[in-house]
Formats: C-alpha cells, structure tokens, sequence
C-alpha cells in the first residue's frame, strides 16, 4: 500500500498507535523523516544535527502515537509540531511554553466524518500554499523556517486559514459541550 | 469568561513558527489555555506549518536511519504524562503555574511602591515577564514603551485610554501607547505582562525607581 491521501497516513499512524506496527511505521518513515530532515536543513540545521534530530523526531512520533487525534490535526500538522518542539529544543535552545492539555483525547469511538474533513481541509491548504505566487509562498516559509523575527512576521497570508479554523472552534464547542 | 481582547494574528503565527522570546511564548499559552477562539487560530496557523514540512523538499536519509530511529524508539522513556488540568477553582492555567510552582498562594511577591507588588518570572533573556498584583482601584504609574508589551488579566480588572480589560483579556501595546492603567474598584487585578524592552516611565519618581524594579 502506498498512502496517497491525508486519511491514509492519519490510518497508519493509528495503526502504530494501537497495534505498534512496524510496517506503517516504516512507510510514515519513509515519507515524513525526509522532510522533517529538509525542514530542519531549512532552518539551519548542518548535516549531522538534522539528521540526528529527525530520527528523534520520529521516534517521538512513535512514543506519543497515542496523543494523536485525526479530529484535531492532520499527520502533517502533528509532526510539524513535534519537529518544530524539537528545533527550539536544538537549535534555539530555549523553553516553548504549551497551551493547557484539553480533555479531547482520542474518543473510543472516533468520529469518522469530522475527522475526514479536516483532513480534507488540511490537505486543501496544502494545494493553496502550492498555488501561491513564489514571493508570497516564500515570506510564509521562511517565517515557519525560523528566518524571521516576530516583529518581521506579517501574517498576512493570503491562505484559507479561516476553514480550517472553523471546523476545529466547532470540535471544540462540542467538547465544551459534552464537558458541562 | 467573555474574552474580548484577543491575541493577534502576527502573534500566533510567530508562536506556531516557533520564534518567540519564552516571554511572549508564556502569554500566549495562557491565553490560549483560557481562549477557545484563540486555539482554533492557533491550531489553524500550525496546519500550516503542516502545509509546509509537507511542500519542504526531501532530504537524503543516512543509510541506517530506520534501523537508528528504531533503537532509539527501544531506548527512550515512555512519553511523560500531560501537564495536570486547572485546579478547581484555580487562577492560573497551567502553563503559568510550571513558572510559579503552583497557583496564586504560591507567587513570592516583592512591593515596587504605591501598593503595587510583582514577581519576576525566570524566562530566556529576549522578554522578561512578570505578574503584576495591583490593588483595586489603583493606578500603575503613566508609562510608555520602547518595544512590544503584553498584558494579560488573570484576576480583576483595568481600564486604560484604549478600553477595559477583564479577565482573559490580553492588551498588545506598541511603543506608540502612552497609558496609565488603573485597576477597577472591587478585586484586586491581577496581570501577566510581557515585555521586550524596558518600560520607560514618565514621572521622575518611578524612572529612579525603574533599574531596582526591573521593569
């Protein structure tokens, strides 16, 4: 099986989540440590520091497969995370503190539609970064690459944002919801 | 909680990127932690980084990462638990508490005059930020700034030349903002604020004042 879709690769991270299974490991490897590895080149990172970090990177990924929730990321947008956690870690060297944990773990029953539209969503976005003229798309880039100051980030970016950010404020109401 | 003040988009990105000093860094995850509308932003800007690590090009693998990476899996500790929810009750997110050592009981204050008390928290050197514990109804005194200030509410309330901030609400101050807070009557008001630069202030008691009170 080659993955080809959002919901394959949230599929075979839950796959490690719940069975530890080594072969959709290796297939989450070998699509994502290679750019985990670029992203961290990119953000200057040398040879050696890069490749060493996105192997911690993906064995993080492994240890905390069962903090993952398809309703609240995409795969991408959790290893962002965790390569990004990793970077200030290396490279800043500086602390990065976490919003508060909220109680929306994964559900025994997952929610099959809301997870499949934001996957969806978040592969949408990914087609609209990709169709963004070249300096645009580059001023966003390097903002996530580190090269920007805060007070130099703008964030203007031109990008449906605000889909994204609906369908995850409605996920959270209904947790809200079912908390009170 | 009705927030009306909320972070803003520049503010969130750079937090998502990853490119702001832990003082900044500290407001932000405790406004988010109280701010549902803010973590749906956020979470929105982090998709994006998802976006991008996605579109970042592919770097060559050395030879026996996979077999590397696994080793590493065999020998790393187990994921440590999540950061404890809010106490019930409590005032301070938990992100905030990691820098006090628990809720607002355990804040070691120190008086910088006028009734006004504050505790530095221990952050990286590009920010410093600091709770603020001001008595009802009291000012702090007229200040302007050179760089970029944070004030969140945690307790109370103040009102300044721009609005009232309650609880949850967080006021971005640029160096254009000359203001003079003034807590409301009632409870005391108590504040997280971050700073990137001294703050200058403009009476000449508290400018005396300023290098012993590290604001």
């Amino acid at each position: 099986m080659t993955p080809e879709t959002e919901q394959d690769w949230a599929a075979l991270l839950l796959r490690v989540r719940d069975d530890a299974d080594r072969g959709a490991f290796a297939l989450l490897f070998r699509h994502f440590a290679p750019r985990i590895k670029a992203f961290l080149r990119k953000s200057g990172a040398n040879e050696p520091l890069a490749e060493e970090c996105a192997q911690e990177v993906m064995a993080t990924i492994w240890h905390k497969a069962h903090m993952f929730d398809p309703k609240r990321a995409s795969v991408a947008t959790w290893v962002f995370t965790i390569a990004r956690n990793r970077r200030i870690d290396a490279l800043r060297k500086s602390r990065r503190p976490e919003p508060e944990e909220l109680p929306w773990g994964p559900e025994p029953e997952p929610d099959q539609a809301d997870a499949m539209v934001l996957q969806q969503e978040s592969r949408r976005l990914g087609e609209a970064l990709a169709q963004l003229p070249e300096k645009q798309r580059s001023l966003i880039e390097r903002a996530y690459f580190g090269d920007l100051s805060h007070s130099e980030i703008a964030a203007e970016t031109g990008l449906p944002l605000g889909t994204i950010k609906s369908r995850i404020r409605l996920a959270l109401e209904r947790l809200r919801h079912q908390m009170s | 909680m009705t927030i009306r003040h909320h972070l803003s988009d520049p503010l969130l990105m750079a937090y998502s990127a990853g490119q702001l000093p832990e003082a900044f860094s500290l407001v932000v995850a405790t406004h988010v932690s109280l701010c549902d509308e803010c973590r749906a932003r956020l979470m929105a800007f982090d998709a994006l980084g998802g976006a991008i690590v996605e579109d970042a090009g592919q770097a060559r693998m050395a030879g026996d990462s996979f077999e590397a990476t696994m080793a590493r899996i065999t020998g790393m500790p187990q994921a440590e638990p999540v950061s404890a929810p809010r106490i019930p009750g409590g005032v301070f997110p938990a992100p905030l508490r990691d820098y006090t050592g628990g809720d607002l009981s355990a804040v070691k204050w120190r008086s910088v005059g006028m009734g006004v008390r504050q505790a530095i928290l221990k952050t990286d050197s590009g920010a410093t930020a600091r709770l603020l514990h001001i008595p009802a109804g009291q000012a702090v005194p007229d200040h302007g700034h050179r760089g970029l200030e944070l004030t969140l509410v945690l307790q109370g309330a103040f009102r300044d030349t721009e609005d009232r901030f309650g609880p949850g609400d967080v006021e971005i101050a640029t160096q254009d903002l000359e203001h003079t807070p003034v807590a409301e009557p009632g409870a005391d008001c108590i504040c997280l604020a971050a700073t990137d630069a001294p703050l200058r202030f403009n009476r000449l008691m508290p400018r005396i004042a300023q290098p012993f009170l590290r604001i």
